[in-house]
Protein backbone atom coordinates (compact mmCIF):
# COMPACT_ATOMS: atom_id res chain seq x y z
CA UNK A 1 0.00 0.00 0.00
CA UNK A 2 1.57 3.55 -0.78
CA UNK A 3 2.36 6.21 1.51
CA UNK A 4 -0.75 8.10 1.21
CA UNK A 5 -3.15 5.35 1.71
CA UNK A 6 -1.41 4.54 5.33
CA UNK A 7 -1.34 8.09 6.21
CA UNK A 8 -5.02 8.30 4.73
CA UNK A 9 -6.30 5.54 6.35
CA UNK A 10 -4.49 6.44 9.85
CA UNK A 11 -6.59 9.51 9.81
CA UNK A 12 -10.00 7.77 9.05
CA UNK A 13 -9.32 5.28 12.03
CA UNK A 14 -8.31 7.58 14.99
CA UNK A 15 -10.99 9.84 13.38
CA UNK A 16 -14.01 7.75 13.04
CA UNK A 17 -12.61 5.01 15.32
CA UNK A 18 -12.84 2.49 13.15
CA UNK A 19 -11.36 -0.99 12.89
CA UNK A 20 -8.10 -0.65 10.56
CA UNK A 21 -9.32 -3.50 8.64
CA UNK A 22 -13.06 -2.32 7.92
CA UNK A 23 -11.18 0.50 5.58
CA UNK A 24 -11.31 -0.91 2.62
CA UNK A 25 -11.05 0.91 -0.70
CA UNK A 26 -14.73 0.58 -1.34
CA UNK A 27 -15.62 1.92 1.95
CA UNK A 28 -18.18 4.47 2.13
CA UNK A 29 -16.80 7.15 5.22
CA UNK A 30 -20.90 7.40 5.26
CA UNK A 31 -22.37 4.08 4.81
CA UNK A 32 -19.23 1.82 5.89
CA UNK A 33 -18.03 3.59 8.19
CA UNK A 34 -20.26 5.47 10.09
CA UNK A 35 -19.09 8.99 9.44
CA UNK A 36 -21.92 11.92 9.62
CA UNK A 37 -21.69 14.88 7.23
CA UNK A 38 -19.93 16.93 9.76
CA UNK A 39 -17.22 14.01 10.04
CA UNK A 40 -16.66 14.12 6.25
CA UNK A 41 -16.09 17.92 6.53
CA UNK A 42 -13.52 17.19 9.50
CA UNK A 43 -12.10 14.11 7.32
CA UNK A 44 -11.36 16.66 4.71
CA UNK A 45 -9.91 18.85 7.22
CA UNK A 46 -7.44 16.57 7.97
CA UNK A 47 -6.50 15.37 5.06
CA UNK A 48 -5.94 19.15 3.95
CA UNK A 49 -3.59 19.55 7.10
CA UNK A 50 -1.62 16.16 6.58
CA UNK A 51 -0.94 16.74 2.84
CA UNK A 52 -0.71 20.54 2.69
CA UNK A 53 -3.31 20.72 0.34
CA UNK A 54 -6.62 22.44 -0.66
CA UNK A 55 -9.80 20.29 -1.21
CA UNK A 56 -12.13 22.49 -2.94
CA UNK A 57 -16.08 22.00 -1.43
CA UNK A 58 -17.02 20.65 -4.98
CA UNK A 59 -14.39 18.29 -4.92
CA UNK A 60 -14.46 17.10 -1.45
CA UNK A 61 -18.38 16.04 -2.64
CA UNK A 62 -16.92 13.68 -4.61
CA UNK A 63 -14.53 12.01 -1.97
CA UNK A 64 -17.28 9.59 -0.76
CA UNK A 65 -15.17 6.47 0.03
CA UNK A 66 -11.49 5.83 0.95
CA UNK A 67 -10.36 4.91 -2.22
CA UNK A 68 -11.25 8.35 -3.98
CA UNK A 69 -9.63 10.09 -1.15
CA UNK A 70 -6.47 8.21 -1.86
CA UNK A 71 -7.01 9.08 -5.52
CA UNK A 72 -7.70 12.32 -5.06
CA UNK A 73 -4.75 13.20 -2.53
CA UNK A 74 -2.51 11.15 -5.12
CA UNK A 75 -3.35 13.30 -8.04
CA UNK A 76 -3.55 16.57 -5.82
CA UNK A 77 -0.20 16.48 -3.93
CA UNK B 1 -17.46 30.64 37.93
CA UNK B 2 -17.20 32.12 34.57
CA UNK B 3 -13.92 32.05 34.14
CA UNK B 4 -12.46 32.69 30.53
CA UNK B 5 -8.78 32.91 31.06
CA UNK B 6 -6.88 31.84 28.04
CA UNK B 7 -10.00 32.09 25.48
CA UNK B 8 -9.82 34.09 22.44
CA UNK B 9 -13.33 36.61 22.03
CA UNK B 10 -14.06 38.83 18.54
CA UNK B 11 -16.43 41.13 19.67
CA UNK B 12 -18.50 43.27 16.59
CA UNK B 13 -19.68 46.57 17.16
CA UNK B 14 -17.50 46.84 20.22
CA UNK B 15 -17.20 50.77 19.75
CA UNK B 16 -20.70 51.12 20.66
CA UNK B 17 -22.38 50.86 24.07
CA UNK B 18 -23.55 47.19 24.48
CA UNK B 19 -20.05 46.20 22.54
CA UNK B 20 -17.85 48.01 24.89
CA UNK B 21 -19.70 46.35 27.99
CA UNK B 22 -19.44 43.11 26.38
CA UNK B 23 -16.07 43.63 25.42
CA UNK B 24 -15.48 44.75 28.99
CA UNK B 25 -17.25 41.96 30.58
CA UNK B 26 -15.25 39.05 28.83
CA UNK B 27 -11.76 40.74 29.19
CA UNK B 28 -12.65 40.96 32.68
CA UNK B 29 -13.46 37.30 33.22
CA UNK B 30 -9.64 36.82 32.02
CA UNK B 31 -10.33 36.42 28.20
CA UNK B 32 -8.10 37.92 25.65
CA UNK B 33 -9.98 40.55 23.24
CA UNK B 34 -10.28 41.61 19.38
CA UNK B 35 -12.06 44.54 19.32
CA UNK B 36 -13.84 44.94 15.93
CA UNK B 37 -15.81 48.38 14.61
CA UNK B 38 -15.87 50.33 12.23
CA UNK B 39 -14.50 53.89 13.84
CA UNK B 40 -11.33 52.79 15.05
CA UNK B 41 -10.72 55.56 17.52
CA UNK B 42 -13.11 54.83 19.83
CA UNK B 43 -11.96 50.86 19.77
CA UNK B 44 -7.87 52.38 19.99
CA UNK B 45 -9.90 53.97 23.50
CA UNK B 46 -11.50 50.89 25.10
CA UNK B 47 -7.89 49.20 24.19
CA UNK B 48 -6.17 51.88 26.27
CA UNK B 49 -8.95 51.25 28.86
CA UNK B 50 -8.84 47.46 28.98
CA UNK B 51 -4.58 47.37 28.66
CA UNK B 52 -3.28 43.94 28.30
CA UNK B 53 -5.00 41.00 26.04
CA UNK B 54 -6.93 43.58 24.08
CA UNK B 55 -6.63 44.37 20.07
CA UNK B 56 -8.24 46.34 17.75
CA UNK B 57 -9.06 44.44 14.51
CA UNK B 58 -11.09 47.75 12.64
CA UNK B 59 -14.05 45.89 10.27
CA UNK B 60 -16.77 47.75 7.90
CA UNK B 61 -19.29 44.80 7.93
CA UNK B 62 -21.12 45.90 4.94
CA UNK B 63 -18.02 45.49 2.79
CA UNK B 64 -17.99 41.24 2.20
CA UNK B 65 -13.98 41.66 1.62
CA UNK B 66 -13.19 43.20 4.94
CA UNK B 67 -16.02 40.66 6.62
CA UNK B 68 -14.14 37.33 5.38
CA UNK B 69 -10.63 38.65 6.78
CA UNK B 70 -11.89 39.56 9.70
CA UNK B 71 -11.50 36.35 11.43
CA UNK B 72 -8.38 35.70 10.42
CA UNK B 73 -6.75 38.85 11.35
CA UNK B 74 -7.85 38.39 14.55
CA UNK B 75 -7.11 35.17 15.43
CA UNK B 76 -3.61 36.53 13.86
CA UNK B 77 -3.77 39.11 16.69
CA UNK B 78 -4.39 36.73 19.49
CA UNK B 79 -3.36 33.60 18.15
CA UNK B 80 -6.58 32.15 17.77
CA UNK B 81 -10.29 32.14 18.18
CA UNK B 82 -12.72 30.80 20.83
CA UNK B 83 -15.91 33.29 21.19
CA UNK B 84 -17.30 34.84 18.61
CA UNK B 85 -20.06 37.70 19.65
CA UNK B 86 -22.02 39.50 16.81
CA UNK B 87 -22.77 41.91 18.34
CA UNK B 88 -22.74 44.66 15.57
CA UNK B 89 -26.06 45.75 13.69
CA UNK B 90 -27.42 48.91 11.79
CA UNK B 91 -31.09 50.30 11.38
CA UNK B 92 -32.30 52.34 8.57
CA UNK B 93 -35.84 52.60 10.07
CA UNK B 94 -38.91 53.37 8.19
CA UNK B 95 -42.71 52.66 7.76
CA UNK B 96 -42.47 49.66 5.34
CA UNK B 97 -44.43 51.06 2.20
CA UNK B 98 -41.70 53.32 2.23
CA UNK B 99 -38.87 50.93 2.80
CA UNK B 100 -36.72 50.76 -0.09
CA UNK B 101 -35.03 47.88 -1.38
CA UNK B 102 -31.40 49.49 0.01
CA UNK B 103 -32.91 50.31 3.60
CA UNK B 104 -33.91 46.59 3.45
CA UNK B 105 -30.93 45.02 2.16
CA UNK B 106 -28.18 47.62 3.91
CA UNK B 107 -29.82 45.87 7.28
CA UNK B 108 -30.14 42.43 6.12
CA UNK B 109 -26.01 42.31 4.57
CA UNK B 110 -24.85 44.11 7.64
CA UNK B 111 -26.87 42.33 10.69
CA UNK B 112 -27.56 38.64 9.09
CA UNK B 113 -25.33 38.10 6.81
CA UNK B 114 -22.20 38.99 7.87
CA UNK B 115 -23.40 37.67 10.82
CA UNK B 116 -23.52 33.82 8.95
CA UNK B 117 -20.32 34.76 7.18
CA UNK B 118 -18.29 35.30 10.71
CA UNK B 119 -19.83 32.55 12.15
CA UNK B 120 -18.99 30.09 8.57
CA UNK B 121 -15.26 31.46 9.33
CA UNK B 122 -14.89 30.37 12.90
CA UNK B 123 -16.40 26.63 12.60
CA UNK B 124 -13.15 25.32 11.10
CA UNK B 125 -10.97 26.62 13.98
CA UNK B 126 -13.85 25.77 16.88
CA UNK B 127 -14.22 22.73 15.15
CA UNK B 128 -10.62 21.26 15.68
CA UNK B 129 -10.84 23.24 19.06
CA UNK B 130 -13.81 20.99 19.96
CA UNK B 131 -14.63 24.13 21.70
CA UNK B 132 -16.27 27.36 21.04
CA UNK B 133 -18.95 29.72 21.75
CA UNK B 134 -21.11 32.15 19.34
CA UNK B 135 -23.54 34.53 21.23
CA UNK B 136 -25.28 36.31 18.70
CA UNK B 137 -27.07 39.41 19.58
CA UNK B 138 -30.52 39.73 18.20
CA UNK B 139 -33.12 42.13 19.53
CA UNK B 140 -36.83 41.67 21.21
CA UNK B 141 -38.30 43.23 18.06
CA UNK B 142 -37.01 39.70 16.52
CA UNK B 143 -39.48 38.14 18.70
CA UNK B 144 -42.03 40.81 18.53
CA UNK B 145 -41.82 42.80 15.43
CA UNK B 146 -42.10 46.72 15.79
CA UNK B 147 -43.78 49.08 13.88
CA UNK B 148 -40.65 50.88 11.41
CA UNK B 149 -38.67 48.14 11.85
CA UNK B 150 -39.49 45.57 9.31
CA UNK B 151 -35.96 45.47 7.89
CA UNK B 152 -34.33 45.08 11.54
CA UNK B 153 -36.80 42.74 13.13
CA UNK B 154 -36.30 40.52 10.29
CA UNK B 155 -32.72 40.53 10.57
CA UNK B 156 -32.69 39.76 14.29
CA UNK B 157 -35.37 37.30 13.56
CA UNK B 158 -33.24 35.52 10.78
CA UNK B 159 -30.42 35.83 13.29
CA UNK B 160 -32.33 33.31 15.77
CA UNK B 161 -33.47 31.19 13.37
CA UNK B 162 -29.58 30.92 11.66
CA UNK B 163 -27.86 30.21 15.49
CA UNK B 164 -30.51 27.46 15.98
CA UNK B 165 -30.03 25.37 12.92
CA UNK B 166 -25.99 26.00 13.55
CA UNK B 167 -26.38 24.66 16.67
CA UNK B 168 -27.64 22.08 15.75
CA UNK B 169 -25.06 21.11 13.63
CA UNK B 170 -21.96 21.60 15.77
CA UNK B 171 -23.58 20.19 19.31
CA UNK B 172 -21.60 17.60 19.23
CA UNK B 173 -18.37 19.29 18.57
CA UNK B 174 -18.51 20.95 21.83
CA UNK B 175 -19.77 24.38 20.14
CA UNK B 176 -22.36 26.13 21.27
CA UNK B 177 -24.22 28.64 19.25
CA UNK B 178 -26.87 30.83 21.28
CA UNK B 179 -28.66 34.52 20.94
CA UNK B 180 -29.17 37.28 23.50
CA UNK B 181 -31.88 39.22 22.66
CA UNK B 182 -31.73 42.43 24.24
CA UNK B 183 -35.57 44.71 25.40
CA UNK B 184 -34.49 48.66 25.34
CA UNK B 185 -31.31 49.43 26.37
CA UNK B 186 -29.91 52.63 28.01
CA UNK B 187 -26.76 53.95 25.48
CA UNK B 188 -25.68 57.17 23.48
CA UNK B 189 -28.73 56.15 20.97
CA UNK B 190 -31.10 56.50 23.76
CA UNK B 191 -29.80 59.58 25.33
CA UNK B 192 -30.79 61.61 22.62
CA UNK B 193 -35.06 61.05 23.22
CA UNK B 194 -36.85 63.64 25.34
CA UNK B 195 -38.08 62.89 29.05
CA UNK B 196 -41.36 62.61 27.89
CA UNK B 197 -40.25 59.71 25.35
CA UNK B 198 -38.52 58.03 27.76
CA UNK B 199 -41.17 57.89 30.55
CA UNK B 200 -43.44 56.18 27.57
CA UNK B 201 -40.88 53.49 26.89
CA UNK B 202 -40.41 52.82 31.17
CA UNK B 203 -44.13 52.78 31.17
CA UNK B 204 -43.77 49.37 28.63
CA UNK B 205 -41.28 47.68 30.57
CA UNK B 206 -42.41 45.65 33.97
CA UNK B 207 -39.21 46.36 35.32
CA UNK B 208 -39.73 50.24 35.37
CA UNK B 209 -36.69 51.02 33.44
CA UNK B 210 -34.02 50.65 30.86
CA UNK B 211 -31.53 47.81 31.28
CA UNK B 212 -28.13 48.96 31.11
CA UNK B 213 -25.04 47.60 28.40
CA UNK B 214 -23.41 45.57 31.67
CA UNK B 215 -27.06 43.87 32.00
CA UNK B 216 -26.43 42.29 28.32
CA UNK B 217 -22.81 41.83 28.98
CA UNK B 218 -23.41 39.53 32.06
CA UNK B 219 -25.58 37.51 29.58
CA UNK B 220 -22.78 37.07 26.98
CA UNK B 221 -20.47 36.44 29.46
CA UNK B 222 -22.34 33.62 31.15
CA UNK B 223 -23.19 32.07 27.38
CA UNK B 224 -19.48 32.27 25.95
CA UNK B 225 -18.18 30.32 29.96
CA UNK B 226 -17.64 27.04 30.19
CA UNK B 227 -20.49 26.59 32.32
CA UNK B 228 -22.94 26.90 29.70
CA UNK B 229 -21.70 23.87 27.78
CA UNK B 230 -25.25 22.81 27.90
CA UNK B 231 -27.29 25.99 26.43
CA UNK B 232 -27.90 25.72 22.99
CA UNK B 233 -29.58 27.16 20.14
CA UNK B 234 -31.05 29.68 22.94
CA UNK B 235 -32.55 33.14 23.07
CA UNK B 236 -31.68 34.63 26.55
CA UNK B 237 -34.36 37.66 26.48
CA UNK B 238 -32.92 40.37 28.10
CA UNK B 239 -35.99 43.30 28.42
CA UNK B 240 -36.94 44.02 32.30
CA UNK B 241 -39.92 41.79 31.23
CA UNK B 242 -41.16 43.46 28.09
CA UNK B 243 -41.75 40.72 26.41
CA UNK B 244 -41.83 37.54 28.50
CA UNK B 245 -40.83 34.77 25.91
Amino acid sequence: MSDVADRVKKIVVEHLGVEEDKVTESASFIDDLGADSLDTVELVMAFEEEFGIEIPDDAAETIQTFGDAVKFISEAS
Amino acid sequence: MFDLTGKRALVTGASGGIGGAIAKALHDAGATVALSGTREEPLKALAGELGERAHVVPCNLSDPEAVDALPKAAADAMGGLDILVNNAGITRDQIFMRMSDEDWQSVIDVNLTATMRLCRAVMRPMMKARWGRIVNISSIVGATGNAGQVNYAASKAGMVGMTKSIAAEVATRGITANCVAPGFIATAMTDKLTDDQKQKIDAQIPAGRMGTPEEIAAAVLYLSSPEAAYVTGATLHVNGGMAML
